[in-house]
């Protein structure tokens, strides 16, 4: 007898709580920075693309859904040729963003990707690509890099000493 | 067999190795750098630290370099010790103090050994705030990508190209901290065995240029177990594709044959696949109008339809089968066409020399040894033979076996063999006996006794007189200069004091009589009880299973299109433009009536098709192929089928079902092809078990071509169709296109990848073999074929030439092989093309002077069926009046070897 009055007494009071849900569309959730939703590929602090296509986010996607080529351009600088994302098969796990070693691939905020076919969750790199770098604005793998890139040598990334000179014999 | 105690558990390894080796035998993990199992320890990197105790009593114990201590007897050591962990943990840091921020943008990355050994040692997070030494790098030509910044100095980069490879334009430079692995300036590496660089050093310092193209990691590819295509050796290999294209090769190990390294044609020949010649549609010629004819597409069952109609016609139809088409591709045609109609797609001289070198390894007494036992030879003569430009990987096998006898003093001085620094302290410039008789200087000269160079009978002679000496019973050569024969019963002495003496010779200087003196050499020796090895060359990786096959010469076949008796006429995987002088080719191309063409590439042959069938190249293909050693080899396609393309076989066996054959299911699939092979012919008996058959399952499933790590499996296909279709299928093997499977260790002959759990690079070779160098788990890939019969009967070859005389107005035309160009198929690739040599002519320079011709002034050569207008270029060994001409770096060639010719003076 008791507990069903007790019973009785939290639907009652919930009845005059305030309200979880919002009344969406008209009013948006409010989402934490850290929320998993649509996948960009964002640029670094110079404007280049930011992804080297070294495939780890591709490796690290549990379902698979991420397939890139990677290619070179004049500059040195390796990118990919294509990129694509199946957003039909993405959990959000954020793996990738994870995985990817130049902080190129981040989960955003949206989450609004209702489609009626599912044609159009196959995202390329001009769907994915944005003009900015995303939740990380300063770093830039190629300054840390060994690698040569056209405007920066050998020796001229951080914590770099200038090429050695092979054929000098000074100690 | 020894005991020795790790970590106080007694095991039981093989004498005579070191620690190292013994420890990954029983397949412990010990991380190591600068130890390789073909070129064993100098203990360099310091990382393979173990710790030794005295005798049971002893607690303390002292930290010792497992690479450089025999595993003798008693040996107690601990592997897996607090102090061993610290010490590795401190090598490995200091090895990565200099390490560039790269993987991400490293070729080596997912497969790199310093990734590996780094994560095996336990360094996580980098300590060192001090600046990084970087290097500049080298532009190493079209075959290796150069990045020194991550280099450890190992040494094991150097120790391959210099002391294993005989290279000599790549060195150490530098001193103390700045030591540096390259070239003395910018420019491409010379030795032809460069490529292997991408699998000896252990961190991305050399890459593959040609994967970089179209960068793939390792996980990524969907990976087969291949054979080599590109000469008669037929090294094992591992073909990687992704997005339908051929990435790279790798080698794959086998014990027997091509151990740990591959030649640069092998590794980096590939390319030809993805090229623009390839034939990717049923073509046939429109002959509507009366204008030009061209080919184009065609719907399959229309072409097939013709394709019955065409035979039920009744007029005869003939097939010429293919030296590079696989065994049952070749049957089947044989098959299809009938044993009387079939033809050797080879010329008549090439036949000949093919079947006298099956007769010859038939009827022993001596027989074909493979690579491994080549290496372990104590006295070579090579008869004729261009090894490095016939067939490249024998040529680095030969270099090893010159090492054997020096090998002598190593043992007396009772040091291991395996202490690699101090066996070459020991021998020092030391070589084994090892005779080169050939129409111009090789490239194993560098390593030889004696040289010399002279013209194909005359090189026969000597080998003739060498039997005599060795064998009185063996026919003499009377004529011979007093020198040479002194140089014969020289020579002759040396392999009868040879324990395990070896003949190389093969179908390099076009010279029946050539084939003949090896064998009567190794007769010899055998007759005087000595296990002598005889080894011949051959151009092609089926021509000894075409062979084998048999079948009508090629001249016959012209003759029977010439008399118009023929209605149509079917080349397999073939350019009839190499195998005959352009005027009879293009006589007999347009004499036939209907010519059908399978093949891959558009040759010139493939041009003047009326019907054109696309089939498979190497990748696309699975099938079994005989090499020169006679041992049987299964290669299995690594690209899925898309589009058009169908191994030739199976374009067979359409034409054969439109046919309505009774027979039929009998060429359904290789496995039944190879039944019916085994059942005609006795040789092929063991063709169907060389591999696994496609029933083979391991717990129950299939062997998967992708690795467990296969990226974008939901995603590659979705811009075609979102709705992932299902992998092809693959009933003709025991893999699948597919990441589903058994992913252990495969039986030796399945091996797609090399990968254990920790080590990702091809290392991890060594958890395959059931121990370091030996055979891999269940016995090596491939069945030989040929063995000696034990009652064969065999006797001296007696028909000895006459010497050669250079004549006045006549020159003899032999050919000359290059290892990049000689090879029809990987010629077609980018990277291989650009060190295919000019086409040239070869003289001496004395008869450069006579001519009046400077070296690159044009000369005009005119044969029997010929006339050709080519540079000249000085040859200094070559004999007075003998003229060599490259082979294959014509457009139009296929020139009969050797044959007289005359220079037109203008
Ligand atoms: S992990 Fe990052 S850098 Fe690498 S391919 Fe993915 S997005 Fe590009
Ligand atoms: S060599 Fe290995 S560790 Fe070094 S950058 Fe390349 S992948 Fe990374
Ligand atoms: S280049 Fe490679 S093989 Fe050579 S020393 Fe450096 S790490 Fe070792
Ligand atoms: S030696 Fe011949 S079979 Fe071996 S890799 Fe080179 S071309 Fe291929
Ligand atoms: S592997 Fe033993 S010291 Fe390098």
């Amino acid at each position: 007898m008791f507990s069903l009055l007790k019973g009785m007494w939290i639907v009652l009071k919930h009845t005059i709580r305030k309200r979880e849900t919002v009344l969406y569309p008209e009013e948006k959730p409010i989402r934490s920075p850290r929320w998993r939703g649509r996948i960009i590929l964002s640029r670094d602090p110079d404007g280049w693309e930011r992804c080297v296509a070294c495939y780890l986010c591709a490796a690290a996607c549990p379902v698979d859904c991420i397939s890139l080529q990677a290619t070179q351009d004049e500059h040195g600088r390796r990118y990919p040729e294509f990129f694509r994302i199946n957003f039909s098969r993405c959990i959000f796990c954020g793996f990738c963003e994870e995985a990817c070693p130049t902080y190129a691939i981040q989960l955003t905020n949206d989450f609004e990707m209702g489609e009626y076919s599912r044609h159009n969750f196959i995202y390329e790199k001009e769907h994915l690509l944005i003009s900015g770098p995303g939740k990380y604005p300063d770093y830039n793998f190629y300054r840390v890099a060994g690698i040569s890139i056209a405007g920066k040598g050998k020796g001229e990334s951080e914590n770099e000493k200038p090429p050695e000179d092979v054929h000098s014999l000074m100690p | 067999m020894a005991t020795i105690f790790i970590d106080n558990v007694p095991y039981h390894v093989q004498d005579g190795q070191n620690l190292l080796s013994a420890c990954l035998s029983l397949g412990f993990n010990i991380p190591y750098f600068c130890w390789h199992p073909a070129m064993h320890a100098v203990g360099a990197c310091r990382m393979c630290a173990v710790k030794q105790f005295r005798d049971e009593s002893d607690t303390r114990g002292s930290i010792v370099m497992s690479c450089m201590t025999p595993a003798s007897d008693g040996t107690r050591v601990s592997i897996d010790d607090d102090d061993i962990r610290e010490f590795r943990a401190a090598v490995i840091e200091f090895l990565m103090l200099n390490h560039p921020h790269d993987c991400p943008v490293c070729d080596e990355g997912g497969e790199c050994h310093l990734q590996d050994m780094t994560v095996l040692s336990g360094h996580v997070y980098r300590r060192n705030r001090f600046k990084k030494r970087t290097y500049i790098n080298q532009n190493l030509g079209p075959f290796i990508n150069h990045e020194m910044n991550r280099c450890i100095q190992c040494y094991r980069c150097v120790r391959f190209y210099r002391d294993y490879a005989g290279g000599r334009d790549f060195n150490v430079f530098g001193v103390h901290d700045r030591i540096y692995f390259g070239r003395c300036s910018d420019g491409t590496l010379e030795n032809e065995f460069s490529g292997n660089l991408v699998e000896v050093c252990p961190t991305g310092v050399f890459t593959d240029k040609t994967l970089r193209k179209q960068y793939t990691r390792k996980w990524d590819l969907q990976t087969a177990p291949s054979v080599c295509p590109h000469c008669g050796l037929g090294c094992n290999t591992i073909v990687g594709e992704r997005y339908g294209s051929v990435r790279r090769i790798l080698n794959r190990y086998n014990h027997e044959l091509n151990g740990y390294f591959l030649c640069d044609r092998g590794r980096f020949g590939y390319e030809f696949v993805n090229c623009d010649r390839r034939i990717r549609q049923l073509l046939v010629k429109d002959k509507s109008g009366d204008s030009e004819a061209f080919l184009q597409p065609i719907e399959k069952q229309q072409a097939l339809h013709s394709l019955s109609e065409i035979f039920r016609s009744g007029a005869p139809v003939i097939g010429l089968g293919s030296p590079r088409a696989s065994l049952e591709a070749n049957f089947s045609l044989r098959s299809l066409v009938g044993p009387e109609n079939f033809y050797i797609g080879i010329s008549d001289p090439e036949f000949q020399m093919i079947s006298r070198i099956i007769e010859v390894l038939r009827n022993g007494p001596a027989h074909s040894p493979s690579l491994r036992e080549v290496e372990q030879s104590d006295a070579v003569l090579i008869l004729g033979e261009d090894v490095t430009n016939t067939a490249p990987r024998l040529a680095l096998s030969l270099r090893q076996s010159v090492r054997q006898k020096p090998m002598e003093m190593v043992d007396r001085l009772k040091v291991p063999r395996w202490l690699d620094g101090s066996v070459r302290q020991i021998v020092q410039e030391n070589k084994g006996p090892l005779y080169i008789f050939s129409p111009v200087a090789t490239r194993l000269d560098d390593v030889a006794t004696k040289t010399l160079q002279l013209a194909p009978d005359d090189i026969a002679r000597i080998g003739f007189q060498i039997a005599h000496e060795i064998d009185p019973e063996a026919p003499p050569v009377s004529d011979l200069t007093a020198n040479f024969r002194g140089l014969a019963a020289n020579i002759a002495e040396t392999l009868k004091q040879a324990s395990v003496p070896l003949v190389v010779s093969g179908t390099g200087c076009g010279s029946i009589h050539v084939i003949n003196a090896a064998a009567n050499v190794t007769r010899a020796l055998r007759s005087k009880g000595k296990r002598a090895g005889l080894s011949y060359t051959v151009p092609e990786c089926n021509s000894l299973g075409l062979g084998l096959i048999g079948g009508g010469n090629i001249s016959d076949c012209f003759q029977r299109i010439m008399s118009c008796s023929v209605n149509t006429f079917i080349v397999l995987e073939n350019d009839l433009y190499r195998r005959a002088e352009v005027q009879i080719t293009d006589q007999i191309l347009n004499n036939c009536k209907r010519l059908i063409v399978i093949d891959h590439i558009m040759s010139r042959t493939a041009e003047k098709a009326d019907i054109m069938l696309p089939s498979g190249t190497f990748a696309e293909t699975t099938g079994s192929f005989v090499n020169s050693e006679g041992r049987c080899q299964r290669q299995f396609r690594v690209i899925p089928p898309t589009g058009e393309i169908q191994e030739a076989h199976q374009w067979i066996f359409d034409i054969m079902t439109s046919l309505q054959w009774d027979t039929l299911r009998h060429f359904s699939d290789i496995e039944s092809i190879g039944e019916l092979l085994a059942a005609e012919f006795p040789v092929f008996k063991p063709l169907p078990e060389v591999a696994p058959r496609s029933s083979f399952r391991e717990f129950g499933q299939k062997i998967p071509r992708q690795s467990h790590r296969y990226s974008g499996r939901t995603s590659m296909l979705a811009n075609i169709t979102v709705n992932e279709p299902k992998p092809p299928d693959d009933p003709e093997s025991p893999l699948s296109f597919s990441m589903e499977g058994y992913q252990g260790i495969p039986p030796a002959s399945l091996i797609q990848r090399f990968w254990a759990p920790g080590w990702n690079s091809s290392q991890s070779v060594n958890k395959f073999q059931s121990e370091i160098n030996g055979p891999l788990i269940g016995g090596d890939p491939g069945q030989r074929l040929i063995e000696p019969s034990a009652s064969g009967k065999w006797s001296y070859f007696t028909d000895i030439p006459e010497p050669y005389k250079p004549q006045d107005d006549l020159w003899l035309m032999i050919p000359k092989f290059h290892v990049f160009g000689s090879e029809e198929l990987s010629s077609l690739g980018p990277a291989i093309s650009e060190r295919i040599p000019k086409p040239y002519v070869g003289i001496n320079p004395k008869d450069a002077e006579s001519l009046g011709k400077q070296e690159g002034e044009k000369v005009a050569v005119a044969g029997e069926n010929f006339s050709i207008s080519v540079p000249v270029r000085i040859i200094k060994s070559l004999p007075r009046g003998i003229m060599a001409l490259p082979v294959g770096l014509f457009t139009l060639d296929g020139f009969t070897f050797p044959q007289w010719v005359r220079i037109v003076r203008d």
